[in-house]
């Protein structure tokens, strides 16, 4: 394989790795000023600045393999919604507060099994930020897993959002562990491991959970992925839409 | 921002660095224990200000009452003798 090749490669594979930070850090400050409670605005707004940070760490490195002269604040705000490498899973809206805590916890149970394996990784950079980020997503999976517990085992109106919100998300859990051909080179490369090796701990550990606060696993009847091949879901647009609004109305303005 | 008025009020306890004692740093509203404690970490602690926290009930806390204020704390006033200024401190001694 050529080296071109296989920098264009890590290049994707950052981006996706910075998309789904950004993504979800960006729908998780749709909540503030809205959250439920004041210290529960608070505590989603500081799990969102950690994603939005952790983007920002692997976007400039992205920035940097890509070697195109862009930098991190032009791989987040001058890009397309094709050029986006996210899960579909994060882009889905907030919805009801049960829907944002099943889609955190989805993803915060995949987060810390994706960084526990990258602070293994062959590549020094990687393996640093891993290790700065793990230590945020073990928090956010510990918030979002105690709050799975109570709207479950709660009142029979929060378990009934809650068992909802994890069948109208579970079809979108298949594509965190489906490796591809990008997955595959960076394998090879000691840079990171298939994600469909620890599709099994995180299924236990969802299922522990999920067990604890008395919630049904969701037969997998349907599956969709494509986001970190750049297929979206109509969502990202609009999302996108309001995010990149500021940069690209007033190009390079400084606050 | 109502859902919370039923959740009970904790009093949040920091202790910014090894060797020091906690320190009440104010209070929050959560509905169990665990998320007391998280609300104390998200709410207090976000610019690094502690490596322990304690959460208690504030009702848990029995207060002395303000109008016992007089017969508590004003027969202290004239007991000067208790504060360790009648006698010499020798030069040599250098933490005191």
């Amino acid at each position: 394989m050529t080296a071109a090749a296989q920098r264009e490669a890590l290049f994707e594979y950052l981006l996706r790795l910075g998309d789904n930070c950004l993504i979800l850090g960006h729908r998780l400050s749709e909540w503030c000023g809205k959250g439920p409670v004041l210290e529960e605005d608070i505590a989603l707004s500081n799990i969102a600045l950690d994603l939005v940070g952790q983007s920002t760490l692997w976007l400039d490195l992205a920035a940097t393999v890509e070697g195109a002269g862009r930098d991190a604040d032009a791989l987040a705000f001058k890009r397309d919604v094709l050029d986006w490498r996210n899960f579909l899973l994060v882009e889905q809206p907030n919805g009801d507060f049960a829907q944002t805590i099943v889609r955190q916890f989805l993803f915060d149970c995949f987060h810390v099994e994706l960084l526990q394996a990258l602070t293994k990784s062959a590549n020094q950079e990687i393996a640093n930020i891993a290790a700065k980020a793990i230590k945020e997503a073990v928090y956010h999976r510990r918030h979002s897993g105690q709050w799975v517990i109570r709207l479950g085992d709660g009142t029979e109106e929060s378990r009934t959002r809650a068992q909802a919100a994890l069948e109208q998300l579970w079809g979108y859990t298949r594509e965190l562990f489906d490796g591809d051909a990008i997955d595959e080179m960076m394998m090879q490369a000691g840079i990171a491991i298939d994600p469909g090796d620890f599709h099994e701990n995180w299924r236990d550990a969802v299922t522990a959970v999920l067990g604890e606060a008395t919630l049904t696993v969701p037969e997998a009847t349907w599956s969709i992925g494509g986001g970190k091949k750049g297929v979206h879901s109509e969502h990202l647009g609009f999302l996108l839409a309001e995010m990149q609004f500021l940069p690209r109305a007033y190009p390079d303005a400084k606050w | 921002m109502t859902a919370g008025n039923d959740w009970p009020l904790w009093e949040v306890f920091i202790r910014a660095r090894e060797g020091l004692s906690h320190k009440h740093v104010g209070s929050l509203h959560a509905c169990d224990a665990e998320m007391a404690l998280q609300h104390a970490r998200d709410v207090y602690t976000r610019r690094r200000e502690g490596e322990s926290i304690w959460v208690v009930q504030s009702t848990d806390i029995i207060a002395s009452a303000p109008a016992d204020k007089e017969s508590l704390f004003d027969p202290a006033d004239a007991k000067i003798y208790r504060h360790p200024t009648f006698y010499e401190v020798p030069d040599e001694v250098e933490c005191l």
